[in-house]
């Protein structure tokens, strides 16, 4: 992920803060326009740098302050970059009655890492997450848009690896 | 118009989508081409159609036939077998929809035959995406009809007479509601949706959207015209993006007609409709929460009074309801109050609709009278519990209800009677457990919900639900305390009299029902140090048994910390001190030598 302002302090701007600008631009007017620009930036950005948050106070012209209180407050907002693959264990209820906690458990271990931890490589990164809404399904992961239902834990390293492999590629 | 002599509706909900329902749509359409049928089959992407446990679903008319779990490998024979030849197949009906030589229609289904669908009356029936559909069912006429012959007074006395309350949880008569709003004078008042359904296991608000989007538009725009309002908010969850996506096309096409925007039908009413994505957090269905985050700040509830009809969104006047209530609403303007009022019991109107869940066949949708009893729900419509387990209780209300356990079975849904158990309707999540689930652990469970949900904004519930779950935590990890239980009562009763706002005021129901029920699971745990269900990990061990074990070693191969070993003709034996008890073991052995001691 690199800077937000061109490290050559030149006067071009690079793309992703043009289409930041825009995206300010274009929600400028409208009222509560915070969390609608929050959204398509993270979009932007894959996440919501300290810099990212400081453009958009300056054009907004609302208190940095407040929109870290905003980001922080809500859970689809991130800090953090996210890994490529982003795997989302679904907590939901269905899910929980079912076994989630067991899918979470082999996840933790195939991938080495804990919910809310991006792996070494940048590959993936675990959260557990509130219901989805596929409970028929239950339980469910949800890996970027895709959604794998009625698992069983040893089926997990195999989807893993479907991912892997397709990076290898 | 292009008719067809067939249609082939195919659910597009987020079950069925990610079932692979997509494929099937583009295979039907290439296999219909194929055979030159595409001047008289149509195939339609509709809603959900309910019975998520067997998607993707397919349904053929005018036979009415229900095909399951179709695969996009079994497309090719339905075009050439049913559209062509008109041979049902009927190795992919609905489990019990094969009847002699024809399938029966879906009304005949015991799934369906029970239920009375108001508010999902054209998911899984129309193409969501198509204004002139919903249309062609009624849609819009009753906007119409307020706007031609009726005064806002007239709708509000309709929506009150009709009983409806909202769906959304709390239960408060809606045309109540919408008169407080008349009743406040201000130039500027708006009109809020509620769609961001965090309850955990409640999916029919998003059905709704992804299956019949206009029918909560027009009803906004209904309410509207009744309070004197001319914009409107629906606030969704991000996490549903097919339902987000209908809906701009749904909000496009509606201005497209003339029916949303300025003067409607001609008759000087102005309204305007914007969506506000949601970001993830549960508090913001509380409505000063939710009206606080369109605002664009943190969604955090304000005390009440004021209460929203007075002071709400931007300090004007606001009406909020829920995606389900709305979309009850064009169709009681249809068909009168008193249609509406004649569904369901004295103190309970109309129907409600139910995401079943958890340990239970037809995991689904359903939308039922209210009265009908917990009973026919799981085991009629619901099909009962799956591999011949007993059912221990039903949690209704998400982390704002509680458990309901088989001595209540019969208890007919309504707001009231669940609320005397100790639960609440809520927004309608319904999740089955049986005697595997351990009663203690759901309700902690619950309470990591809401301390992770917990705004922060009032101590009670921000350091009281923490707490809670802190002793909830001891007690399924094998360290509880005496007088541990009797502190959970005391914390939950202060925090339901004294936190700021819905979530903190029920958060400890969870606790108090598993504990109304279930108190010997809890006493368990505490004194004997036991989990009776087997699921409280540091209560368990494994064992092999000598008798049994064949000495594979299988289940050491398995183990991922080398805590088990044995040799060749001596039975295995598991560590105890090393074993993580996650069951790897018990779960490989081909002889089912190795059991859990709870």
């Amino acid at each position: 992920m690199g800077s937000v302002d061109c490290c050559c302090r030149c006067e071009a701007v690079d793309e992703k803060k043009q289409m930041l600008l825009e995206v300010i631009e274009k929600h400028r007017d409208r009222k509560g326009a915070l969390i609608p620009v929050l959204h398509e930036a993270q979009e932007i950005y894959g996440y919501l740098p300290i810099n990212v948050q400081k453009t958009i106070s300056e054009v907004l012209d609302i208190p940095l302050t407040e929109i870290y209180g905003v980001v922080t407050f809500y859970t689809q907002f991130s800090l953090e970059p996210k890994g490529k693959n982003k795997i989302q264990v679904c907590m939901g209820t269905a899910c929980y009655v079912k076994g989630a906690s067991g899918i979470l458990d082999k996840l933790k271990e195939k991938l080495g890492i804990s919910e809310g931890e991006c792996t070494e490589d940048a590959l993936f990164s675990l959260e557990a997450t509130r219901c989805i809404g596929a409970c028929g399904l239950a339980p469910v992961i949800m890996i970027n848009d895709d959604v794998y239902g009625r698992l069983i834990p040893d089926e997990v390293e195999g989807i893993i690896n479907k991912y892997r492999n397709e990076e290898l590629k | 118009m292009q008719i067809f002599r067939a249609h082939v509706l195919v659910c597009g909900g987020t079950g069925c989508t990610s079932a692979n329902s997509e494929k099937i749509i583009s295979e039907l359409e290439k296999n219909i081409e194929n055979n030159n049928l595409q001047n008289e089959v149509k195939v339609v992407k509709t809603g959900c159609f309910g019975l998520c446990a067997e998607g993707p679903i397919v349904v053929i008319y005018p036979e009415g036939s229900m095909y399951t779990m179709v695969k996009p490998e079994d497309v090719k024979e339905i075009v050439e077998e049913h559209l062509l030849k008109g041979r049902i197949v009927k190795r992919l009906l609905a489990g019990d929809t094969e009847a002699d030589d024809v399938s029966k229609s879906l009304d005949n289904v015991e799934f369906f035959s029970r239920q009375h669908r108001i508010a999902l009356r054209n998911c899984g029936i129309i193409n969501p995406e198509s204004i002139d559909e919903y249309i062609a069912y009624e849609g819009y006429k009753a906007l119409g009809i307020v706007l031609a012959e009726m005064s806002p007074q007239d709708v509000i006395k309709v929506v009150r007479e009709s009983g409806l309350r909202g769906r959304g949880g709390g239960g408060f008569p809606t045309g109540l509601k919408w008169e407080f709003a008349i009743r406040s004078k201000n130039e500027q008042k708006y009109i809020c949706c509620n769609a961001d359904e965090g309850d955990p296991g409640a999916f029919m608000d998003r059905s709704i959207l992804e299956g019949d989007p206009h029918s909560v538009i027009e009803a906004m725009a209904i309410a509207g015209y009744a309070i004197g309002a001319n914009q409107g908010y629906v606030y969704v969850r991000a996490e549903y993006p097919i339902a987000v996506k209908r809906l701009e096309i749904a909000i496009e096409q509606a201005k497209e007609y003339g029916l949303l925007g300025t003067n409607i039908f001609d008759s000087g009413f102005d309204f305007d409709l914007e969506i506000r994505l949601g970001a993830g957090a549960f508090v913001c269905g509380e409505e000063t929460a939710l009206m606080t985050s369109i605002e664009g700040k943190r969604g955090e509830p304000k005390p009440k009074p004021p209460f929203p009809a007075v002071k709400g969104l931007w300090d004007k006047p606001t009406v909020l309801n829920n995606v389900e209530t709305f979309a009850n609403i064009p169709i009681i303007i249809l068909k009168g109050a008193q249609w509406f009022s004649s569904i369901g019991t004295e103190k309970s109107k109309g129907t409600k609709v139910f995401a079943i869940g958890g340990k239970i066949n037809n995991t689904g949708l359903v939308e039922i009278p209210m009265g009908t009893t917990l009973k026919e729900v799981i085991y009629d419509i619901g099909g009962g519990i799956p591999d011949g387990k007993k059912f221990k209780a039903a949690q209704t209300g998400g982390p704002s209800g509680g458990c309901i356990p088989e001595g209540h079975i019969d208890v007919p849904i309504e707001y009231d009677t669940l609320i005397e158990l100790g639960s609440m309707m809520g927004s309608g999540g319904l999740i089955v457990m049986d005697e595997d689930n351990c009663m203690v652990d759901i309700a902690k469970y619950f309470l990591e919900f809401t301390v992770d949900e917990s705004c922060g904004k009032c101590p009670p519930c921000r350091i009281g639900t923490k707490r809670m779950y802190e002793i909830l935590e001891r007690i399924t990890g094998g360290k509880g305390e005496e007088g541990d239980i009797e502190k959970l009562e005391i914390l939950a009763k202060n925090i339901k009299s004294s936190a700021l706002c819905g979530l903190g005021q029920t958060a400890p129901n969870p606790v108090l029902s598993t504990l109304k029920y279930f108190r010997d699971e809890y006493d368990a745990h505490v004194s004997d140090k036991k989990c009776p269900a087997g699921v409280c990990k540091s209560m368990l061990s494994y064992v092999i048994s000598d008798e049994l074990c064949k000495s594979c070693g299988i289940c050491a191969r398995n183990c991922p910390v080398d805590c088990i070993s044995g040799e060749k003709g001596v039975p295995y034996k598991i560590e105890q001190e090393a074993c993580i008890k996650c069951g790897a073991c018990m779960e490989k052995c081909p002889f089912k030598a190795i059991f859990k001691n709870a």
